[in-house]
């Protein structure tokens, strides 16, 4: 059921048991029946809670609004943890790139260094300034986070832990990621000050030019996989050491693709040498000039939250999801077949490869200088879009061939 | 903020109130999201005409688009509800924003029989939801369709697409049609760019502008 698995409000709003309590035909409570088995048992939190004692008096539409909730609660969780291990890894990089050590007072190599950053942030005075346009300038933040609050929703942390489970996952990403854009330039023009403006109007320009490079790469992977699920991409994959299997080996234009997808992602979440819109040297920040205290902190947790789901898309679809030597030990036909490990182990490599995509996104932003403007959008019309509608039609080409060799 | 706004947005939240109520006790849970994707989009179009700011009302856009894509989940349409906000909220929106920012100052103001048109707009907008939102008692009936169960929407639409006998040549059709139209746009801008340059300046030096200015 499409309707209930794609967004966690609609799937409470649809809880049959509001409408069984309503309906007075037995048709309508049927039909209604029949979409509460489809809509439970697709998500754990929700099963785990239906195995508690539950008393008589607990109304049936309490049980999904605490899982939605937990789910909430959690995805919250996984962007301020994920903003906090990225400014301070960030740091520690950056540092160690230019031959010094960063924060290094705060706990054990700085290791607290995020939670002071935190309380500061939080203890700042919030100015908005006079001339600003006040309504846009306070949704703005709120906005960018929530936009990839809606887009982390699908992502799963394990094979059996995940929030809803779409048949749309990849595409929902994609489309809710692409709205961070209007809050970042709605940011720039409340601000009413040139530096965000230009900042915005670049920011504009940038992700316009590069959404159309990075959505025609992930066609390469599609092509191969079939299927927008990343529980499913991900159950494809397994295979040979929890190597074999990956997708990135199953076609020549795989790779390609993926060089692509990352200078795309690079570009698509304002990282150097793609960030233009926040450049700190000439546009003071950009569309940040004029924020200060926590609304700033939302922007950041936005940009590592954003860098951290379009590395575990990457390692979706391109580097073999959840399958690693360590989840092939323990998966069904292993040497040590074990569920809880299983998923433990596949948490662990998830994390693992996103943030070695992380990694990988500081130390370009640490070593190469930032672009001009017309050579990003050079870069991004003449050379990256050409480039990867010629890996779209080679991938497609080559299953094409396959399909038609072996049958 | 002026008397006449106010009197504008407290229109406005009494509708949206009054479209959930009514979605509510119409069709419970399932009119209630109903209630809300309509006040979005409605409410989104409404601030949209009545805003004076060009960039307020091109910001309000983005509910209305919201609000339709979020229409289209209650039809069951994820795929077109995820094409929706992609293409029209993550690039048509972001071009229109482009473009408003671009704007001289003077031409922010726009001048309106506003409080008329408005009051005109909210009734209008107020009766047509509540007579959606009566229509959506049938969604319950409707969205457990035993034909629609467990369609995977992304192969229906594909398939759909790449049989020979169905919709293939219209749409390679429309592509051809929105390139053409890309390739005139980049012909006719590139054009004002070289009657910029002044001729006369092109005859003193040798300039030849008839290149593109390359040379």
């Amino acid at each position: 059921m499409s309707l209930s698995t794609l967004a966690l409000p609609l799937s409470l709003l649809t809880d049959p048991a509001l409408k069984l309590a309503e309906s007075e035909t037995p048709e309508v409570a049927e039909a209604a029946a029949e979409m509460g088995e489809l809509t439970s048992g697709t998500n754990l939190i929700n099963e785990l809670l239906m195995l508690a004692p539950i008393p008589d008096f607990v109304p049936g539409w309490a049980i999904p609004l605490t899982a939605i909730m937990i789910g909430v609660a959690i995805v919250m969780g996984v962007v301020s943890l994920n903003a906090m291990a990225g400014t301070w890894l960030e740091r520690k990089v950056s540092g160690h790139i230019q031959c010094r050590y960063g924060p290094m007072r705060a706990g054990w190599h700085g290791f607290l260094q995020p939670l002071a950053d935190g309380i500061k942030l939080m203890l700042k005075e919030d100015m908005i300034p006079i001339g600003s346009d006040r309504v846009l300038f306070v949704m703005a933040p709120a906005l960018v986070l929530a936009s990839v609050l809606g887009a982390l929703a699908v992502m799963p942390l394990s094979p059996d832990f995940f929030f809803a489970d779409a048949p749309m996952g990849l595409f929902l990403i994609l489309a809710l990621t692409s709205t961070t854009t209007i809050g970042v330039i709605m940011a720039g023009w409340a601000s009413n000050s040139k530096w965000s403006v230009y900042g915005a109007m670049r920011e504009a320009a940038q992700v316009v030019a590069y959404e159309v490079p990075l959505g025609i790469s992930l066609l390469v992977p599609l092509i191969v996989a079939g299927t927008f699920s990343l529980t499913e991409v991900s159950e494809m994959q397994s295979g040979m050491f929890g190597i074999g299997g990956w997708l990135i080996f199953k076609n020549p234009f795989m790779f390609p693709a993926l060089i692509l997808f990352f200078i795309a992602v690079l570009a698509e979440s304002k990282r150097a040498p793609f960030d233009l819109p926040e450049s700190e040297s000439e546009l003071v920040s950009g569309f940040l000039t004029e924020y200060s205290g926590i609304r700033w902190s939302f922007f950041f947790m936005e940009e590592y939250a954003a860098m951290f789901l379009y590395c575990v898309v990457t390692a979706f679809f391109f580097l073999g999801g959840f399958n690693s030597p360590l989840t092939w030990l323990f998966e069904d036909g292993g040497l040590l077949p074990n569920v809880i490990l299983w998923n433990v182990a596949a948490f662990f490599t998830i994390v693992v490869k996103g943030y070695i995509g992380l990694f990988v996104m500081m130390w370009v932003r640490w070593t190469l200088p930032r672009l001009r403007i017309d050579q990003v959008m050079t870069m991004g019309y003449k050379y990256l879009t050409p480039i990867s509608l010629v890996c779209v039609l080679g991938a497609g080409i080559w299953e094409w061939g396959k399909a038609a060799l072996l049958g | 903020m002026e008397n006449s706004s106010k009197i504008f947005y407290a229109a406005l939240a009494v509708l949206v109130l009054g479209a959930h109520g009514a979605g509510l006790a119409s069709a419970g849970a399932e009119g209630l999201a109903f209630g809300l994707f309509a006040s979005l989009t409605l409410g989104g179009a409404l601030v949209c005409i009545w805003e004076r700011s060009v960039v307020r009302s091109a910001f309000s856009l983005m509910a209305t688009f919201i609000g339709i894509a979020g229409l289209f989940l209650l039809l069951t349409a994820d795929f077109l509800a995820m094409a929706q906000i992609l293409i029209y909220v993550g690039g048509i929106l972001a071009l229109i924003l482009f473009g408003v920012m671009l704007t001289p100052p003077d031409m922010e103001e726009r001048k309106l029989p506003r409080v008329l048109s408005g009051l005109v707009l909210i009734g209008g907008g107020f009766a047509w939801v509540g007579m959606q939102v009566a229509d959506s008692a049938h969604f319950a009936t409707r969205a457990a369709d035993a034909s629609l169960e467990g369609v995977n929407n992304a192969k229906r639409i594909g398939v759909g697409f790449l049989a020979a006998d169905q919709y293939v040549v219209a749409f390679e059709l429309a592509a051809v049609v929105l390139t053409v139209a890309l390739v005139a746009a980049v012909y006719i801008a590139r054009r004002r760019r070289v009657d910029l340059e002044p001729a006369a300046a092109g005859e003193l030096t040798g300039y030849d502008a008839s290149n593109g200015g390359d040379a």
